[in-house]
Formats: structure tokens, C-alpha cells, sequence
């Protein structure tokens, strides 16, 4: 009860940010599936045959769930670097709040509702534009919106780890490169996993966006068996965990120095 | 009179390096108390144990009559820390800085808006308020630092150089709010390495060097016992030879640029050096501070 009361303050000093700031953020949100579905689905999917493989559907109604996902993952990993580099190292931030009855442990929380948060508005914007461009199969998609945020936060905690514990930002570029960019693109979401060289595949299965991107279309289509869906979900649960536990550990050492 | 912070033995240690080595302290209620030392004497982090942040490695450690590594969160919510470093959210305004800080210690918003306003009447910084935080001064900065530090009416307040880096005027700004602070019965602790700030704010204070204190009590006392009442300072042409002046005085301290002398009369000690025909560039009388004290303990100069 007390962690989540001091979580939530947390939470709050970035809601209070939020209200002062949205404006910058929101051409964001809502350019990037307004691009993406306009290029990819729209231009780029108007030359795409529908095959049986991809289930027959046009191709801007198959890769809309993915999309949603994929820019979950986008917005996770720019809210797992850079901005917690900074609350440690450039504006102390969590420094100053671990002098107050809040526990290292519980700065992590906040953050992370924070998060949440972000990528659950994030990806529920997404949906009602897919929905307005016509991308939408069918209800299901609205299961994207937890489910990208579910695959954001898999992604974004065990990064969380990762950024607190270094003392430079040199590393953010590498990781935008070598594993976010190829995650996005090889993953499943423009093109089925099938497709890629067999010694590939086992990779993709520890990526959560191909977690992610199975459940999201899975549920848009009502392609998806309960057993291989509560199997993707135990997965980036687990990821989330365990970079949770892993976080925890690494704020209380560098905050309760 | 009862103790809000009692250390024995207090030591920490990171990895195999001793920054604090076993001291032993009681702040009392109401009192303004110091730590004076140079850069690295374990100032810093000293104050972060004290502040229920930083785990010890040794010795016995009580904040409010409780134990940090039992009651850490609970002794935060009545303590006011001001760290070395301020870590002000710079993408919060003035205001909300307040707000969101009285937020971590579960006021409610309503009390957080009033709080807020109150302090930025203390800070004065009532006419920034609703500016952003990063356009503003040291001095101001460091003023709303002390404002948040404020914001749970703590009862133990902990300043880690409140004044360094700043400008004299926005020094003494910030130590009339610290006097007010004082009257109004907050325990101060103070850690600097100015010795007229020591003089200026501390009832008691210990004398820190290399992990260890070297020496406790009041300014005066610590002058008393430490220094003569008067310094008389002499000045030579540079890289000319200094003229051995042992005889005229109880002390002689031989700085790069210096000699200083110590005596009871600092007049009549120059009239002596003068009569012995050493003729000095430069000559000047002064009181003894707690940088004497320092000089007398450590062998070396506070700031350098
Ligand atoms: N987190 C840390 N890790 C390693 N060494 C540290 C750390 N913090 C301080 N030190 C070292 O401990 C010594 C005392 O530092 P500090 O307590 O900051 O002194 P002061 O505040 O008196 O300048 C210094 O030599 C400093 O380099
Ligand atoms: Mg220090």
C-alpha cells in the first residue's frame, strides 16, 4: 500500500510535467502511425499481393497490429535510455527523490507506471488512427493497446537496468542501431518470420516484439490459440519481471551510495 | 538536552577506500552544528548517512532516536536534506517544484499549494514562481534547493555547502534565511569549508580531515584552545628568503606567500619584529579564525 502510494507520487511528478508539455509530445504521437500507415500500409501496401500467407487480408489491415507494437518498442526504448541517464547522472532527479521517504526501489515503480502509461496512450492513438485510415480488420485491434504496451515494457525494464548502471550515453547509439532497428524491421511485422533463414528464427523468438507482434495480429485476426497466446504473454511478462528485479537492484546501489 | 543524531565509531567505506574513519558526533536539538573541512575530508559523505540515504559500513548510527538502516523512510519524512549538488527538476517550474517535492512526503495537494506559496515568500522567489527552473541564478537556485528542503517542516535540517560557488551577496542572503531557520528552533547541520561561514552560523562544530575530526567545540573554544588571540601576518618580496621570527611569537606557520605569528598582541609583536630590523612588505594584525585552527591541526590551508 505504501509502495504504491509512493510509486504513484512518482508517477505524478511526470503527470505534472505532462500537463505543461504535451503539446511537443503529441505531434509525435500522432504523426508516426499517420507516416507509418500512410507509407507503409497505404503506398507501400497498394504494390503488396495479399498471399495466404499473410492470411489474405490487404496488407495495411496485417501490418497495423504490428505496427501498433512496433511503435511501443520505438517509444520504450527512448523512454529507457536517455531519460534515466539523466534523472541518475545530468538532472539528478532521483537523487533528490530518495531524500524523501520514496525508496530507490520505489523511484524505479514510478517510473515505470510512468511508462506504461505513455505507451498505453501511445498505442491506443495508433489504433483509432488505423481505425480511421481504414486499417482495422475488426474490433481485435483494440487488443493491441495493452498488448504493445505489455511488449513496450518488456523491452523498456531489463533497458532500464541497462542505462542506470552506466555513467555515459556513448552505448544508446549502438542499441538504437543493432537491436532496435533490426528488431523492428525482422521480427514479423512487415513480413512473416517464415521468410527469414531458418538459423534466424530461434533469435527472433527471444526479441519481445515477435512475442508482441504473434499476440497483437493473432488477436486482431482471432488467429490465435489460447495456449500459444498465454505462452507470448508468460514470455514478456517474465522479461518485465525480471527487468524489474534486475532495476531495483541496480537503483538501490547507485541511489543509496 | 536530547540528541537527533548520535554517531559512535561511524565509518564508510567505498569499496576498499576509508572516507569516513570512525567518528563520533551528537547534534542537539535546536543547535546549528558543523562539519568543517577541506574537499574529500568525508563531508559529503558523512551528510548522506545522516540523511538516511546511505547505508554505513560500520559503527552505530541513530537519526530521531531510530536506526537508518531499520527506519530509513520513516526518519526522511522529518528531515530536510539541501545536498551539495542541487538536483532541482529543471522541467518543472519554480512552483511546481515545490509541489511535486511536498508530494514525495504524502502532503496533500491542497497543503502542497500553501506550502509552496509560503516558501516561495521565504525564498524570495515569490515573482519567479511560475518561471522555468534552469534561467535562475546560483544563488537563487540554491535558495529553492533550501525552500524544498523545507517543504515537510522538517525538524533536522541538512545542508551540505549551502553557500559554495556563490557570489558574497547571495552568500549573505542565504545565511539570514538560515539565521531565521535557526530562531524558528530547526536543527541545522552544516558542512563547509569556509571558516567564516563556520564562525558565522555553528554553535559547535568538529573539525574534519581525512575521514577523521581532528578536533570539536565552539568557534570560540576551538580558537581558544587552539590559536592565540591575535595573528599578525607578514608578507615578503616573492622568492625572497623568510626571516626566521620564532623568537617573537608563541607559533610560526610558514605559508608560500606568508609567515603568520602567532601572539597574544599583534601590535606590540610588530613593533618588535620592526625593532629587529626585519622589514616586511606587507603587515597585518588580525583576530584568529577556525582557519588557524585548521592550519594548527591539519598542517595545511582549508581552501586552496
Ligand atoms: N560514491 C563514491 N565512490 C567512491 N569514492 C567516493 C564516493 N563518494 C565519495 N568518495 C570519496 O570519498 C572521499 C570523501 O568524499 P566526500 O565525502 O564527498 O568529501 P567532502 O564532502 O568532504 O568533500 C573523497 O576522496 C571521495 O573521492
Ligand atoms: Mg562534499
Amino acid at each position: 500500500m505504501q509502495t504504491l502510494k509512493a510509486s504513484w507520487f512518482g508517477f505524478e511528478k511526470h503527470w505534472t510535467w505532462y500537463r505543461r508539455n504535451w503539446r511537443a509530445t503529441v505531434v509525435t504521437s500522432f504523426l508516426t502511425p499517420v507516416l507509418f500507415l500512410l507509407a507503409l500500409g497505404i503506398g507501400f501496401g497498394s504494390q503488396v499481393q495479399s498471399t495466404a500467407l499473410i492470411g489474405g487480408v490487404p496488407y495495411l489491415q496485417y501490418i497495423a497490429p504490428a505496427l501498433v507494437v512496433v511503435t511501443a518498442l520505438q517509444g520504450a526504448t527512448f523512454e529507457a535510455t536517455y531519460a534515466i541517464m539523466s534523472a541518475f547522472l545530468w538532472q539528478k532527479t532521483y537523487v533528490g527523490m530518495v531524500a524523501t521517504p520514496i525508496t530507490p526501489a520505489q523511484v524505479l515503480y514510478g517510473q515505470v507506471l510512468w511508462i506504461g502509461a505513455q505507451l498505453f496512450a501511445r498505442s491506443a492513438v495508433f489504433v483509432v488512427i488505423a481505425v480511421l485510415l481504414g486499417a482495422a480488420a475488426g474490433p481485435g485491434l483494440l487488443w493491441s493497446v495493452p498488448l504493445g504496451t505489455l511488449a513496450g515494457l518488456a523491452f523498456a525494464c531489463p533497458l532500464i537496468a541497462y542505462s542506470a548502471r552506466l555513467d555515459k550515453p556513448d552505448s544508446f547509439t549502438t542499441i538504437f542501431r543493432f537491436v532496435l532497428m533490426p528488431m523492428m524491421l525482422f521480427t514479423g511485422a512487415y513480413f512473416p518470420v517464415s521468410q527469414l533463414p531458418d538459423w534466424l528464427v530461434p533469435l527472433v523468438w527471444l526479441t519481445p516484439a515477435w512475442h508482441g507482434i504473434e499476440l497483437a495480429r493473432g488477436t486482431a485476426f482471432g488467429t490465435l490459440d489460447l495456449l500459444p497466446a498465454l505462452g507470448h504473454i508468460a514470455f514478456l511478462t517474465a522479461m518485465t519481471a525480471a527487468g524489474i528485479a534486475l532495476a531495483v537492484k541496480t537503483f538501490h546501489r547507485r541511489l543509496a551510495v | 538536552m536530547e540528541n537527533l543524531v548520535e554517531a559512535k565509531a561511524l565509518t564508510k567505506h567505498f569499496g576498499t577506500f576509508e572516507a569516513v574513519r570512525g567518528i563520533d558526533v551528537e547534534v542537539r536539538r535546536g543547535e546549528a552544528f558543523g562539519f568543517l573541512g577541506p574537499n574529500g575530508a568525508g563531508k559529503s559523505s558523512t551528510m548522506r548517512m545522516i540523511s538516511c540515504v546511505s547505508g554505513r559500513t560500520g559503527g552505530e548510527l541513530k537519526v530521531l532516536g531510530m536506526d537508518p538502516d531499520v527506519d530509513g523512510p520513516k526518519i526522511r519524512a522529518r528531515l530536510g536534506v539541501v545536498p551539495q549538488l542541487d538536483n532541482l527538476d529543471t522541467e518543472l517550474t519554480v512552483r511546481q517544484n515545490l509541489q511535486v517535492y511536498g508530494r514525495y512526503f504524502g502532503m496533500s495537494r491542497q497543503k502542497c499549494r500553501e506550502k509552496a506559496t509560503e516558501l516561495l515568500e521565504f525564498a524570495q522567489l515569490s515573482d519567479r514562481a511560475d518561471h522555468e527552473v534552469e534561467p535562475l541564478s546560483g544563488g537563487m537556485k540554491r535558495r529553492l534547493t533550501i525552500a524544498r528542503s523545507l517543504v515537510n517542516d522538517p525538524e533536522l535540517l541538512l545542508l551540505d555547502e549551502p553557500t559554495t560557488g556563490l557570489d558574497p551577496q547571495a552568500r549573505h542572503l542565504l545565511w539570514d534565511r538560515l539565521f531565521r531557520l535557526k530562531q524558528d528552533g530547526v536543527t541545522l547541520i552544516i558542512t563547509t569549508h569556509y571558516m567564516d561561514e563556520a564562525e558565522q552560523l555553528c554553535d559547535r562544530l568538529v573539525v574534519m580531515d581525512g575521514g577523521r575530526i581532528a578536533a570539536e567545540g565552539s568557534p570560540a573554544e576551538l580558537i581558544g584552545r587552539y590559536s592565540t588571540r591575535e595573528v599578525l601576518e607578514l608578507r615578503f618580496q616573492p622568492g625572497a628568503p623568510k626571516p626566521d621570527l620564532e623568537r617573537f611569537a608563541e607559533r610560526v606557520e610558514v605559508l608560500p606567500d606568508r609567515l603568520l605569528l602567532y601572539t597574544q598582541d599583534g601590535e606590540h609583536t610588530l613593533g618588535k619584529v620592526h625593532e629587529a630590523g626585519v622589514q616586511p612588505v606587507q603587515s597585518l594584525v588580525r583576530r584568529s579564525s577556525l582557519e588557524d585552527v585548521f592550519l594548527k591541526l591539519t598542517g595545511r590551508t582549508l581552501v586552496d
